[in-house]
């Protein structure tokens, strides 16, 4: 009983070692992120000090942070607007009172990212084709279309934004072609994944059967792909209006372009109007968007 | 064949209603068509999508795009080291944002998740604070950052951390939910308290997947910090925008070829981390 039998000798041989090397992997991981951690702290500027003067005319070294916090919180207490309950209707009257304006590029907001979801569409279904390792016809039109799809996703919309303001001019059509390029590069990518995941049987006996590239394309991958692709792209259209509501900050449409006069003019209370106004449209979007497609999916409570 | 066809035919003529559509869908399907081409076509008149203006920017989109070729090199170290420092405080911001919403949404996800947190009124409560967190886009509260903060990096990161504590906590609270009851069950049996059944059974199921997520956001963070350097808050995107707005093409096209290769490298970097941590490639959320 007292001597282990060679087996239990094995095992604890084996378990030290086992631990051993989960602690060398445990402090080779853990110093490596303590340096990146002191790295990034110190490019990033964290741990900064600034002088501040204090009520009483003291200047101090300080926490960049605490001594921004009093600011921040002033800076949110001026956007509040003044509302009495007995003259409430024309306090908020006040509050919104450019909502003719506001309402007009509220709708081309969304409107802008209903289009630029329709350029992403086309441009990614067309793409995904050739950019899925099961449908590809051959390896460079693969290569050639991956490399597009992933730098035009790569790139953020507000980039391309800045890019086609000079090329297209002012406008939401920039705006459009900015965040359709960059949608059709971001839904590419998911579509051909849902392309790859198509069950092959399909497209087999359809080449069987005689059929061409574009039939077993149409016949075999379309119909199995057409639900992933429709809760991918409304997805996506959320993201877009979000996107819409501030790429006017670079002149290319959209509500984008009043919270840059706003700050510029120092209009407090507008940026609070503007912000709830674009946090209402999220939201509504999202539960309207989040409903279609579970009833589409027919899924309740798990989205794709 | 012929033998099918003639099948068919008489088919037709005994049930035809059985080879039409029902008179709803179709006018479903004419109304839902009619007011996609009316919506569509009102968008291209309002937006101005004239073929003259699409064809004229596509021609100044040609000769700004031949800047690319050959692509631009600086030729001093100085200049290089401007834009080395601002590709290393994008991923710096990124790392920061990503470890700071972390860290906060933590001890807040597991009051958002229903086998911790069984009061349900103070459940959702939570959770729709994770909403309204995740609702407000990161450049508004970077604009709003930098009001406070002054412009430069720190700005950038308390951004990247606001916005993360909205997404993290909800996957974080979904992955503590996934989580399996029978180790729970476990190690409540053997006489464990409240927080020691947290940490024995139910934190070891769900580290692996939160880790995975905490990389995930960090990718798509280093994605996201190039913009926040258009308003001013530190990073790459500073330098890519004023290229841009002084017309330096071929500057501008290097800076974001630079990116795209930075982005191609923490991908590839955190996909190998993630492979390792979960065991598998997760291509569940994409």
């Amino acid at each position: 009983m007292t001597t282990a039998s060679p087996a239990i000798q094995r095992f604890e041989l084996d378990y030290a070692a086992a631990r051993k090397s989960a602690r060398r992997l445990n402090t080779i991981s853990t110093v490596l992120f303590a340096l990146c951690f002191v790295v990034t702290a110190w490019t990033g500027g964290f741990f900064d000090m600034t002088d501040v003067t204090l009520a009483n005319g003291d200047r101090v070294s300080m926490w960049k942070i605490w001594a921004g916090l009093p600011r921040l919180g002033e800076y949110l207490y001026k956007t509040l607007p003044v509302l009495h309950w007995e003259t409430l209707w024309g306090d908020v009257g006040n509050w919104f009172w450019r909502w003719k304006v506001w309402l007009q590029l509220l709708i081309e907001t969304v409107l802008i990212a209903y289009m630029a979801t329709l350029l992403g569409v086309v441009g990614a279904f067309l793409l995904s084709f050739p950019a899925s390792r099961n449908l590809a016809p051959n390896r460079i039109i693969l290569n050639i279309t991956r490399r597009y799809l992933e730098i035009v996703r790569t790139v953020p919309d507000l980039v391309w934004a800045l890019i086609f303001v000079f090329c297209f001019g002012v406008g939401p059509l920039a705006g459009v072609l900015a965040i359709g390029l960059h949608a059709t590069g971001a839904l590419g990518k998911l579509y051909s994944e849902a392309n790859e995941n198509a069950d092959m049987r399909a497209v087999e006996g359809i080449k069987a059967s005689g059929g061409s590239w574009f039939d077993q394309v149409r016949y075999g991958i379309v119909p199995q792909v057409i639900p992933n692709i429709i809760s991918y792209t409304l997805l996506r259209f959320e993201i877009n209006v979000r996107s819409s509501s501030i790429i006017g900050f670079v002149g290319a449409g959209g509500l984008g372009q009043e919270i840059r006069v706003a700050m510029s003019l120092q209009e407090y209370t507008d940026l609070s109007a503007l912000f709830l106004i674009i946090f209402t449209t999220v939201i509504v979007i999202d539960m309207l968007s989040e409903k279609i497609r579970h009833r589409i999916i027919g899924l309740t409570g798990k989205g794709v | 064949m012929s033998d099918t066809s003639s099948g068919l035919r008489r088919a037709r003529s005994l049930v035809p209603d059985a080879f039409v559509s029902p008179r709803r869908t179709k006018l479903l399907r004419i109304l839902g068509t009619s007011a996609f081409v009316l919506l569509t076509g009102w968008c291209l008149w309002a937006f101005d999508f004239s073929p003259m203006r699409l064809v004229e920017g596509a021609t100044r989109f040609g000769s700004v795009a031949s800047f690319m070729f050959p692509p631009h090199v600086w030729q001093s170290w100085t200049e290089w080291q401007e834009i080395l420092k601002g590709l290393g405080e994008t991923v710096a911001m990124a790392f920061m944002g990503t470890l700071l919403g972390a860290i906060i949404a933590f001890p807040l996800a597991f009051l958002g998740a229903r086998n911790i947190m069984p009061v349900s009124w103070f459940r959702l409560g939570i959770r729709r604070g994770f909403d309204a967190l995740r609702a407000v886009e990161q450049l508004i509260l970077a604009l709003v950052f930098i009001r406070a903060f002054g412009l430069g990096p720190l700005a950038g990161i308390l951004a990247i951390a606001v916005s993360e504590i909205g997404t993290f906590s909800k996957l974080f609270a979904e992955a503590i939910e996934n989580t399996s009851k029978k180790p729970v069950d476990g190690v409540k049996a053997s006489g464990a308290g409240k927080l020691q059944t947290v940490r024995f059974a139910v934190l070891p199921q769900a580290l692996p997947v939160i880790l995975s997520i905490i990389l995930y956001n960090f990718e798509s963070n280093t994605r996201s910090g190039t913009i926040l350097g258009i308003v001013g808050a530190g990073g790459i995107g500073f330098l890519l925008a004023d290229r841009i707005s002084a017309y330096r093409w071929p500057e501008a096209w290097t800076i974001i070829f630079l990116i795209v290769f930075m982005v191609y490298l923490i991908d590839g970097f955190s996909g190998f981390l993630r492979k390792h941590i979960i065991g598998k490639d997760d291509r569940t959320r994409s």
